[in-house]
């Protein structure tokens, strides 16, 4: 009796330690990860950090202000095209994806979901760079719009599906159009939900690499126009990061400072959000 | 027409935009890959041989497929079980407010990006890998061949242990769900018949749940397939016969991070393009078979 007590004494000790190391093990990565960007970052921040080009390889002078602008350049565009079709694909599915006539459709949405971003990226390449003979700024916007419609087309789902149905159902008594009980009815009740989703896709294409190689390529200079290479924060610490430059390496730890800060703040104000409902 | 019917062909038309990239996506792919196929023949998918030079031209992707299944298989081998642990802490052990936070932290894994990892894993992360699981494993099993290669940290073993990390936010919080939904009933039986809590979680939950761990872990497995830059920083980007598996301390590369390393280098009248483009169509494959089970698989388990 007593072996079989101390048997299973044993057994839930070790289910516990188990569970409570795998925690810890997973939490490391995320402390060292965050510590050691504010700690290498933080030194390469200054007042021309935000302010100048990058200036020449090996140059410990300039800033990645080409690549901060970049960055918010793409994302704006890649939000404006993206944000529109992937709200609107959601509430499509909301309302008719349960028919089978729509199968197709929130099938290619689940896939476009899975593909990895650098698909993406290569079909950009073959479809507006290689045509334009240009790496450009509306290759890069677009690469990441299309990173972004999946998401915003799935949240924005989600989120519309869990309204009561008796909101919709009332909308419907009053005798109002469909449509427009589903834009101001509907989607005003999810408009937490909707919002969120958009800023998670947003924190996302923010921190996207890899379409990016092969769209916009990366430049040294200002924007120049939307058919020129631009520069982006991720691009910046991608080529920078295993250069053997000190100088060119601080400025990777400090665009990754910034970029880290962004997608953070970027979540946990979803989060918080999420929370006061 | 009235406006209802206007609405729906409005939505119907943008929705339709999702289905006409993924086909564009296919369809060009797979015509970009042609010429190199051509080419090639059937030796592109089963050679190891990859030469760029004009007059030279050789592309076998063997390596790199190869290369995506190893990391990704590491990532799983390592990241599933502490994936599990995670869930179950936060099932079984905490309260309410240190599982609140405690999945925070753990979502916030997810939030940062890949290239971030990436850059911590080239100056800090592969260093710790080096120093207290290669260095150790080569000098005591060196013998054996997969130990056998002189560790440098950026290799198979560090490609498929940073994604380990990357893949634990989805793969946990998709178990946590999945233990959360099984009946109360079935513990309280165990319970009542003089199980532990060791009992009710290998007999009841594990057991009553196991199809939707399963679709967890095809979930991170299709995340690891697909990801690229982290990956792309740690792997040592050897490529041709060197890019083979042959023990987990040689550099290696993968289908995505082969791609992001020689894109912008390869000459556009060369074969080159069309060859990494071949690499991205396969890499589409596996992630697309990858996610299709996953998905079937939860999606039945929820319902």
């Amino acid at each position: 009796m007593i072996s079989l007590r101390v048997k299973k004494k044993v057994q839930n000790t070790f289910l516990f330690l188990f569970a409570f190391l795998s925690t810890i093990i997973a939490i490391i990565p995320l402390f060292s990860i965050i510590f050691e960007v504010i700690k290498n970052g933080i030194e390469a921040i200054n007042l021309d950090f935000f302010i100048q080009l990058p200036g020449p390889l090996g140059e410990s002078i300039g800033g990645i202000a080409n690549a901060i602008q970049g960055t918010l350049i793409l994302v704006t565009l890649a939000s404006i095209i993206g944000v529109p079709i992937g709200v609107i694909t959601g509430i499509y599915l909301y309302e008719y994806g349960k028919e089978k006539k729509s199968t197709l459709i929130s099938f290619s949405v689940d896939l476009l979901y899975d593909l990895p971003s650098i698909v993406v990226g290569i079909f950009v390449y073959i479809t507006v760079v290689s045509p334009m003979r240009s790496f450009s700024a509306l290759a890069g916007a677009l690469a990441l719009a299309i990173v972004m419609i999946p998401i915003i087309a799935k949240t924005t789902e989600e989120s519309l599906t869990l309204v009561p149905p008796t909101i919709s159902e009332a909308g419907i008594a009053l005798g109002i159009p469909k449509w427009k009980n589903i834009i101001f009815i509907v989607l005003n009740s999810a408009k937490n939900g909707v919002l969120n989703g958009i800023v998670l896709a947003v924190a996302r294409i923010t921190g996207e690499t890899a379409p990016l190689i092969m769209t916009c390529l990366g430049s040294n200079f200002w924007f120049s126009g939307m058919d020129k290479p631009i520069n982006s924060l991720t691009l910046l610490i991608w080529r920078y990061a295993m250069q053997p430059y000190p100088s060119a390496v601080k400025k990777a730890w400090g665009a990754a400072f910034l970029l880290l800060l962004v997608a953070l703040a970027l979540n946990l104000l979803v989060k918080s959000g999420g929370e006061r409902k | 027409m009235n406006e209802d019917e206007v609405f729906y062909l409005f939505s119907l038309a943008v929705a339709s935009i999702s289905l006409l990239l993924l086909a564009l996506i296919l369809v060009v792919l797979v015509q970009y890959t042609l010429p190199v196929i051509k080419e090639m023949g059937f030796d592109y998918f089963i050679t190891s041989s990859w030469n760029p030079v004009f007059g030279k031209e050789r592309y076998g992707i063997l390596p790199y497929f190869l290369g995506t299944v190893l990391t990704s298989f590491i990532a799983v081998l390592v990241g599933v079980p502490i994936s599990f642990g995670i869930a179950l802490f936060l099932t079984e052990y905490s309260n309410k407010t240190l599982k609140k936070y405690l999945s925070i932290m753990i979502d916030l894994l997810a939030a940062i990006p890949s290239v971030i990892y990436g850059l911590w894993g080239f100056f800090v992360f592969r260093n710790f890998i080096l120093d207290y699981i290669e260095k150790p494993l080569h000098n005591y099993f060196g013998k054996i061949s997969i130990f056998s290669a002189t560790p440098t940290g950026l290799d198979f073993l560090s490609g498929g242990l940073i994604l380990a990390i990357m893949i634990i936010p989805i793969v946990s919080s998709v178990t946590r769900e999945v233990l959360e939904l099984v009946p109360t009933e079935i513990k309280e039986g165990i319970y009542a018949i003089g199980g532990n809590r060791y009992d009710v979680i290998v007999y009841g939950s594990i057991r009553y749940s196991k199809n939707g761990i399963l679709g967890a872990i095809l979930l991170g497995l299709g995340r690891a397939v697909g990801e690229t830059m982290a990956v792309s920083m740690v792997i040592g980007n050897a490529t041709g016969e060197n890019a083979l598996p042959r023990s987990l301390f040689s550099a290696g590369q993968t289908l995505s991070s082969l791609i992001a390393n020689e894109f912008n280098e390869a000459n556009p009248t060369s074969l080159h393009p069309n060859a990494l483009v071949g690499a991205g169509l396969v890499l589409l494959m596996m992630a697309i078979v990858v996610n299709l089970g996953a998905r079937a698989i939860v999606n039945k388990y929820k319902r």
